[in-house]
């Protein structure tokens, strides 16, 4: 069960990353096409450029996460005891190594696992989540994310709110170059020069409005509601202790939503850190349904 | 022809047998490296208690025979040879200091001082490592010996005298809440 799982997460990271380098391509043959005349160029430098960013952003994904969800580190079990030591038992037990410990600012409890692999996992709470747990509590939540690490939960996560990231940041560059496009465009009219870069700057405007919810459905696709429930037992399978994660659960279920969080972060948290009304795409199983479950080991 | 057939069977008998030797060596190691993980704890454990006994001597002047009873198993933890008579030591060391730090509760100078919270975390970690080390020693165990019982691995067990780990033993003390007497 844990091996089908890890072996379908790294595959499924693949097809992520895949998909990612086809709508690198699209975009870059359209380019090329337009601009140089030439498909192959266009596609080569957005590969390249594409396979650039990319290798960045997975060298640093624990960074750029932390960053996007203001994560402080602490480095050692003085600063912050419970969690640090928390974290040490449950590493133990699951058999990883210990992971790098964040700490972020914000009164509304909640934990999220980043990171590329096992050895290179990182693991962020709250002060919230600090201040209203108690320590079997703690070590459910704690649990809980260890199992994201150990099940390469983390990889995929990261690698696909690295892309969706990459796709927003493009898609608002596209948006502000349509409106200057535009703004241009019409103090150009007269001189009628500019044809050319009309069309690119439409098809680059398309092509970025298209590719947006494609994002979406990417980080919806590779985070399936159903690792959760996974976490969940495998949290259990560590603590040997059911009712702190229920207690915990039920404690994250009634609290506020958080501050300042990042929303392509939303997915890592163990509980949806925006507390949005409607459930059609929630990247989290309803509390009261883990709850059930759990209550069923 | 015949011959080239025996010796690749011969080969390929040797092949396995190595291989499943040197697995048994493996699983063996994880068993004892995760023995060494519960005995740092205990060591770590006894290090810490004369810190408590001298911390708590002042404030807490009914506990005296608490200190004694602590004092005295900590030299049995660290006395006893055989994991198992460790693991008992050990076991009645932690149900005598949980109970304690539930009867703390009621002594507010000690809880007002800064070194007894701080020694209390740390009993705290280290008992909870004891417990989740002791859960990884019993998972090592179990992986150890279910290779011993399986076929073809207890033939090789068998002949190299590989004998199997013993689990240790959850105590039921543990999962009771303590009784708060003042």
């Amino acid at each position: 069960m844990l091996y089908q799982q890890i072996q379908s997460n790294k595959r499924r990271t693949i097809v992520l990353l895949v998909a990612f380098f086809v709508l690198v391509a699209l975009v870059g043959a359209a380019v090329g096409y337009l601009l140089l005349d030439s498909l192959v160029y266009g596609v080569v430098a957005a590969i390249i450029i594409g396979a650039v960013y990319t290798a960045i952003m997975i060298s640093n994904s624990t960074a750029v996460v932390m960053a996007m969800n203001h994560g402080q580190e602490i480095t050692n079990a003085d600063q912050q005891p419970e969690l640090w030591h928390a974290v040490e038992d449950m590493a133990m037990v699951a058999q990883v190594p210990m992971p790098r410990v964040f700490v972020i600012a914000d009164e509304s409890p909640n934990a999220f696992a980043t990171g590329n692999d096992p050895k290179h996992a990182a693991v962020a709470a709250t002060t919230g989540l600090l201040r209203i747990m108690t320590r079997s509590e703690l070590e459910g939540v704690i649990g809980h994310e260890m199992s994201h690490v150990r099940n390469y939960d983390i990889r995929i996560s990261t690698i696909a709110l690295a892309l969706s990231a990459a796709i927003t940041l493009l898609t608002n560059i596209g948006g502000n170059w349509w409106f200057w496009g535009s703004g241009e465009r019409r103090r150009d009219n007269d001189r009628n020069n500019s044809g050319g870069l009309q069309a690119i700057l439409m098809i680059f405007s398309i092509l970025m409005m298209v590719l947006a919810p494609l994002a979406a459905v990417a980080v919806q696709m590779a985070i399936s509601r159903n690792r959760e429930y996974l976490a969940d037992a495998g949290s259990v399978e560590l603590t040997r202790n059911p009712q702190g994660l229920i207690s915990a659960l039920r404690k994250l279920g009634g609290a506020e939503p958080m501050q300042d969080v990042d929303p392509s972060s939303a997915a890592l948290y163990i509980s949806n850190p925006l507390k949005n009304k409607e459930h059609l795409f929630d990247t989290h199983p309803p509390i009261e349904e883990r709850i059930a479950r759990l209550e069923k080991m | 022809m015949t011959i080239i057939i025996v010796i690749v069977v011969i080969a390929v008998i040797a092949l396995a047998w190595i291989a499943i030797y040197n697995g048994l060596v493996k699983a063996r190691m994880q068993t004892q490296e995760s023995w060494s993980q519960i005995d740092v704890q205990l060591k770590r454990r006894n290090d810490l208690i004369p810190n408590l006994v001298e911390t708590v001597k002042g404030y807490a002047k009914h506990e005296s025979e608490t200190l004694t009873k602590v004092t005295q198993l900590r030299q049995d933890v660290a006395a006893a040879t055989t994991p198992a008579d460790k693991m008992a030591a050990s076991n009645q060391l932690s149900g005598v200091l949980s109970g304690f730090f539930a009867r703390a509760e009621a002594y507010p100078d000690l809880k007002a001082n800064t070194n007894f919270n701080k020694l209390q975390e740390e009993l705290t970690n280290t008992e909870n490592k004891i417990a989740y080390s002791r859960q990884l020693f019993n998972a090592t165990t179990a992986n150890y010996n279910t290779r011993l019982q399986s076929f073809p691995t207890n033939i090789v067990a068998g002949v190299h005298h590989f004998q199997p780990s013993e689990f240790l033993q959850v105590p039921e003390a543990e999962k009771e809440v303590p009784t708060v007497k003042f």
